[in-house]
């Protein structure tokens, strides 16, 4: 039997776990597909290579999939996200002397405390004429998105009240020993990384800003996409039972080692199995924290695209980037995510399917067993730290209501 | 023309500056060094800057064209659409290229071209001297295992590079791993050669 082969670009992140475990462990063989893995390291790179046909799909920054079909920085592209590669797994490490200051009693903070300590601090450094720098890995990334919602809401501008630059996360613990930054936003293993070594301290993971935020996605050129639907669904089920792999606990130890390797994320097996595992150290010298759904890779129908995470990703991408909010823009950025195809390539097996493409993000408070075309659903609560729904069907009003 | 070259592989970089240099209208910066790399692009202000791909800092580099205002002139990555099959190429050598607001394409072509031939070349030259020291690894490894069967079973050169080229064949596997095998057995026997 000649396998299909398909070419998948990644940057080395945890978060890149489901398409190497569909490899790894069999998944995509058995769907009669060979998927090569294509390592990049930076996300510009895996951009272009997805763009100009180097690679068939790759593992992306939801937001720079949304940004790259509109033509922001690059010619527009249409690019289409069938699956989603995880939610959450971010966090945000302050430096040793900032973190004594917005939270010193340690451990994970409560978003406001922090906010509002930042904000006063912030303050202080500024009128010295050195503003404090938080750092994120891309313009168009959710880290980018919720630090600045983040701190909007607690009554910072990210714009004029703190600087907000771009870090590579490889480098990010690096600058935040020579003082370059005051602090990051970034996935595992850099925060660990940089806590490990002593020169940062994590104040909170952005589960706490949004419980359920999409981070990254598997993005494809549509063409590609209407011109091998049936491989693109069998990657869909390999990567589905990737996904249910992934979160059994009996499976963290291998896939920490997997994930390990030099030709993948290069990096250390004990951080790693930290992060897959939801036990995260904040801060050297203590022991690592259960942090619940530190890590959101599959259950709750996490890798369905809903239509809903891209329209806030566009929400705040009209909010900070200066261009106005755009109807037309804002239909093709529903259509970047494919929840159909992911039905399609789910239907036959037993998958949980929501009956809705799309909704209000953030809206509850408690789990909700909800509307299914199979399987049974229950969804747990989603919340924005600042209680705030999103419904897109309302985005204007929820750009202008402050 | 000012072109910048950001490659922190300065054997790879002194091989494309040399390319680019020859041209007389043609000024080369090489930066390897990703501290200070701003301020030292502001201060050059190139037409031209190219980068590696497997260079970390792109996305850095990135925002930083899209948001400095110490660049004389707006900086964006060359897309020219008509040479879709340049970029590819570029892709496939492994060097990205960013042009400033205003230069014809035209002008980026060439040096374009003759990058991506250096960044092939270098390629060439990584992969040749990589099989080259596999081939010499690989060429002791058999002497050695040779020298092991010639001692134990008091036979010639000849008929002990038959032994092992037969079992490679009989198991499928490359001389050098049989031999490998043979030198790491004897090792752990003791009393080795």
């Amino acid at each position: 039997m000649s396998l299909k082969r398909i070419t998948i670009g990644f940057l080395p992140l945890v978060d890149a776990a489901l398409p190497i475990m569909a490899r790894e462990h069999g998944f995509a063989e058995e769907e009669g597909i060979e998927i090569e893995l294509i390592k990049d390291v930076s996300w510009a790179s895996v951009l272009d290579r997805l763009l100009y046909g180097h690679s068939n799909a790759a593992h992306m920054l939801a937001p720079l999939a949304i940004a790259a079909t509109l033509g922001r920085e690059r010619p527009a592209q249409s690019l289409s996200v069938p699956f989603v590669l995880g939610l959450n797994g971010n966090a945000i490490t302050l430096s040793n002397s900032l973190a004594e200051i917005v939270q010193p009693d340690g451990g994970l903070g409560d978003p406001y405390s922090v906010g509002n300590a930042l904000k006063a601090e912030a303050q202080n450094r500024k009128a010295d004429g050195n503003p404090i720098r938080l750092a994120a890995v891309h313009r168009y990334s959710s880290h980018n998105y919720k630090l600045r919602y983040w701190l909007a809401g607690c009554g910072v501008d990210p714009d004029r009240d703190v600087e907000i630059v771009t870090i590579s996360p490889p480098f990010a613990a690096d600058a935040l020993a020579a003082g370059e930054v005051d602090g990051i936003c970034v996935g595992e293993p850099w925060n660990s990384v940089a806590v490990k070594r002593g020169v940062g301290q994590i104040v909170l993971v952005t589960a706490q800003i949004w419980r359920r935020g999409v981070e990254k996605v598997l993005a494809m050129k549509s063409d590609y996409l209407s011109e091998n639907e049936e491989l693109v669904e069998k990657l869909i089920r390999a990567m589905n039972r990737a996904g249910a792999h992934f979160v059994k606990a009996e499976n963290w130890d291998m896939n920490a080692e997997i994930l390990a390797r030099s030709e993948y994320l290069d990096g250390s097996k004990t951080l790693i199995k930290r992060a897959i595992s939801d036990q995260i150290l904040l801060k050297l010298g203590d022991e690592p924290q259960h942090i619940p759904d530190f890590m959101f890779q599959h259950r709750e129908a996490a890798n369905f695209p809903w239509k809903s995470q891209a329209a806030w990703l566009y929400s705040q991408m009209v909010r900070w980037d200066g261009n106005s909010y755009d109807a037309a823009e804002y239909a093709k950025v529903e259509a970047v995510f494919r929840s159909n195809i992911y039905r399609k390539a789910l239907a036959d097996i037993d998958a949980p399917m929501p009956g809705a493409n799309s909704k209000v993000e953030g809206a509850f408070k408690a789990p909700v067993a909800v509307g299914v075309t199979q399987g049974r659903l229950t969804l747990s609560a989603d919340p924005f730290f600042d209680d705030r729904v999103f419904d897109p069907e309302k985005l204007e009003e929820y750009l202008y209501d402050k | 023309m000012r072109i910048v070259l950001i490659d922190e592989d300065k054997a790879r970089a002194a091989i494309i500056e040399q390319g680019l240099a020859a041209a007389s209208d043609i000024e080369v910066h090489v930066l390897s060094d990703r501290h200070g790399m701003a301020k030292a692009i502001a201060e050059i202000d190139p037409d031209v800057i190219l980068v590696d791909l497997g260079n970390p800092s792109r996305d850095i580099l990135e925002e930083y064209f899209s948001v400095s205002r110490a660049l004389a002139r707006p900086i964006a990555m060359f897309v020219d659409q008509s040479d879709d099959d340049t970029i590819g190429e570029a892709i496939d050598a492994g060097v990205s290229a960013y042009i400033v607001d205003g230069l014809a394409p035209n002008r980026l072509r060439p040096i374009l071209d003759l990058a991506i031939r250096r960044f092939n070349a270098f390629s060439r030259l990584q992969d040749e001297l990589k099989e080259a020291k596999d081939a010499l690894a690989d060429r002791e490894v058999i002497a050695k295992a040779k020298q092991i069967l010639m001692a134990r079973r008091n036979i010639g050169e000849d008929e002990a590079y038959k032994i092992l080229r037969d079992q490679a064949m009989n198991n499928n596997k490359r001389i050098a791993e049989i031999a490998e095998a043979m030198v790491m057995a004897d090792k752990l026997m003791g009393d080795s050669l």
